[in-house]
């Protein structure tokens, strides 16, 4: 299992080193493509998980999806380096959330491994499709979410509508 | 540490052994398949269009493509100034990291079979002409085509040249734009399956018979075939290329090796949709009359050669979209037309479908997972 250690401390390497450089690049495109190889890390981390499914998704929505959104905007905004305003109200706050966070990463892993998963337990995609669509699981949540995104959807069109008929 | 030299491990490498013998193979396999599709594709379009094409190096101009190589290696790599310079050398690394990543999961014909030899296997074990047969394989393929796109981002805006940022946001605006329908046009596929495992599509044909797989698919093919064009920039959709009206887009300030790494990445990548088409839609390596012809990885290499051709034909034969036709083509025709396909094949198989349940593992991890405290 040395090559499972390997690949874990690879992978987490990865994304630590580039979670440090979306924070500390003054370009925001490099910061968003910092952003990319992070998620990218962490789908690794799902797939060593066992669950492939999620590893994709992760990539196809977040990586994938989100990410390219983002890259436009910055890049239709030309939004340039930020003139060093790094630390106000923002970032204070980061700071704060982040110590909060690591404390809690802390605290899961001081009350020991014995209420996370176990490995080796390979989730295919007909298990999740399982469990989302039965009924005593997530059906109705599911089906709620779907609701969701439809109205999202409907609203962002309605927003661009109403601009352009000015 | 415990003992390293476990039965369990020996098994583990012999596997890791195989995996990089097939990588080995495919990548170089690939590598000369691409050389050759350079050359055939410019032969091709010559005969189409009634001129010669590349007929001085070696015979029948044969040596082309090494001719090319060593004229792009010697070339002056240029660099723009003010370009981002770890972004523009990123941007082709990403591009062919990622066309050779997603062919990783297409299976390249199934069993290695050889005729008047039978199955060939390594080790004592039987060979599958595939690197990684995932669980969730066409998705894969999917995210990877995702992240394919940001090659095409980075190289535009690295270039620090206006006429390639315009001309990366066109193509990627493309890509997303003809990466839906290309998603919906599978999703038939999937359903009919029962499976993302590209394996299993395969094998679903088999107990369905080709031709009535390729007859039941075929609206899903078109949209497929078309959306694919588009996806990996061939010609009625080649507005990131658009030499005569357009500079070439993405890749104005790239030159020698890094260009050829983006024209590579390009030609892998539709290798990669043409075998895709051949394992969901035509049926793989089966052949198209069992019981008179055997099936064969032989095959596969056919269907897939063919797609190619229908490639090279369609740069030979239709002219190019402007980029409103383009924008409109997609969101306006073709993602209504594969929604329709979606709906319509999905109401077919609710009410005349078998009714199925599909293989379960929940029953393997049910042990596991009810040590999980939820």
């Amino acid at each position: 299992m040395i090559l499972d250690v390997i690949l874990f401390y690879g992978a987490a390497l990865v994304a630590l080193a580039s979670g440090l450089f979306v924070i500390a690049q003054r370009n925001p495109i490099n910061s968003a493509f910092s952003l990319i190889i992070t998620m990218c890390s962490l789908a690794v981390m799902f797939a060593m998980l066992g669950s492939g499914f999620i590893a994709v998704l992760q990539v196809v929505v977040y990586a994938g999806a989100i990410m390219v959104l983002f890259l436009f905007v910055i890049m239709l905004l030309n939004a340039q380096q930020d003139a060093g305003d790094r630390a106000g109200g923002i970032g204070r706050a980061g700071i704060i959330l982040g110590i909060i966070l690591a404390l809690q990463a802390v605290m899961v892993v001081w009350k020991g491994s014995a209420s996370l998963p176990t490995r080796h337990t390979e989730t295919a995609a007909v298990d999740v499709a399982r469990e989302l669509f039965s009924q005593p699981r997530y059906l109705y949540p599911f089906e709620a979410t779907s609701i969701l995104i439809l109205s999202a959807m409907i609203g962002a069109i309605v927003v661009a509508r109403k601009e352009k008929g000015k | 540490m415990e003992a390293l030299f476990t039965p369990a491990n020996k098994e583990l490498a012999i596997d890791a052994l195989i995996g990089i013998i097939k990588l080995a193979v495919i990548f170089n396999v690939l590598l000369l398949v691409f050389s050759l599709m350079t050359y055939v594709e410019r032969r091709v379009l010559g005969f189409m269009q009634f001129r010669r094409g590349p007929n001085r190096t070696g015979p029948w101009g044969i040596l082309q493509p090494a001719a090319d190589g060593i004229k792009l290696f010697f070339k002056e790599e240029l660099m723009p100034e003010g370009a981002n310079k770890f972004l523009f050398f990123a941007a082709p690394v990403v591009a062919i990291v990622t066309a050779y990543v997603s062919l990783a999961v297409v299976p390249y014909g199934g069993p290695l079979v050889i005729p008047f030899y039978g199955q060939v296997s390594l080790f004592g074990r039987p060979i599958n002409i595939q690197i990684a047969d995932l669980d969730v394989g066409i998705l894969f393929i999917f995210a990877i085509t995702a992240l394919g796109v940001y090659s095409i981002v980075c190289a535009g805006y690295a270039s620090n040249n206006k006429y390639a940022l315009i001309g990366g946001l066109r193509s990627s605006a493309q890509m997303f734009s003809y990466e839906l329908a290309l998603g919906m046009s599978w999703v038939s596929v999937i359903m009919a399956a029962g499976s993302f495992r590209l394996n299993d599509i395969v094998s679903a044909a088999e107990r369905m018979n080709v031709w009535m797989w390729f007859v039941m698919q075929f609206p899903a093919f078109v949209i497929y075939m078309i959306a694919a064009c588009a996806e990996v920039n061939r010609t009625p959709f080649d507005l990131p290329e658009g030499e005569t009206e357009l500079v070439a887009g993405f890749h104005v300030e790239y030159s020698s090796m890094k260009f050829a790494l983006l024209q590579m990445a390009e030609y892998i990548n539709m290798i990669t949709v043409c075998a895709l088409a051949s394992n969901m839609f035509l049926g793989g390596w089966l052949s198209p009359w069992p019981g008179v012809i055997p099936n064969s990885p032989l095959w596969f290499f056919a269907k897939v050669l063919f797609l190619l051709f229908v490639f090279i034909w369609l740069r030979a034969t239709v002219p190019r979209f402007r980029y409103d036709q383009l924008m409109d083509f997609g969101w306006k025709r073709l993602i209504p037309a594969a929604a329709l396909w979606v709906v319509f094949f999905s109401g077919m198989t609710a009410f005349f479908g078998e009714k199925k349940s599909p293989p379960s593992t929940v029953a393997i991890i049910q042990p596991a997972a009810g040590q999980v405290s939820r």
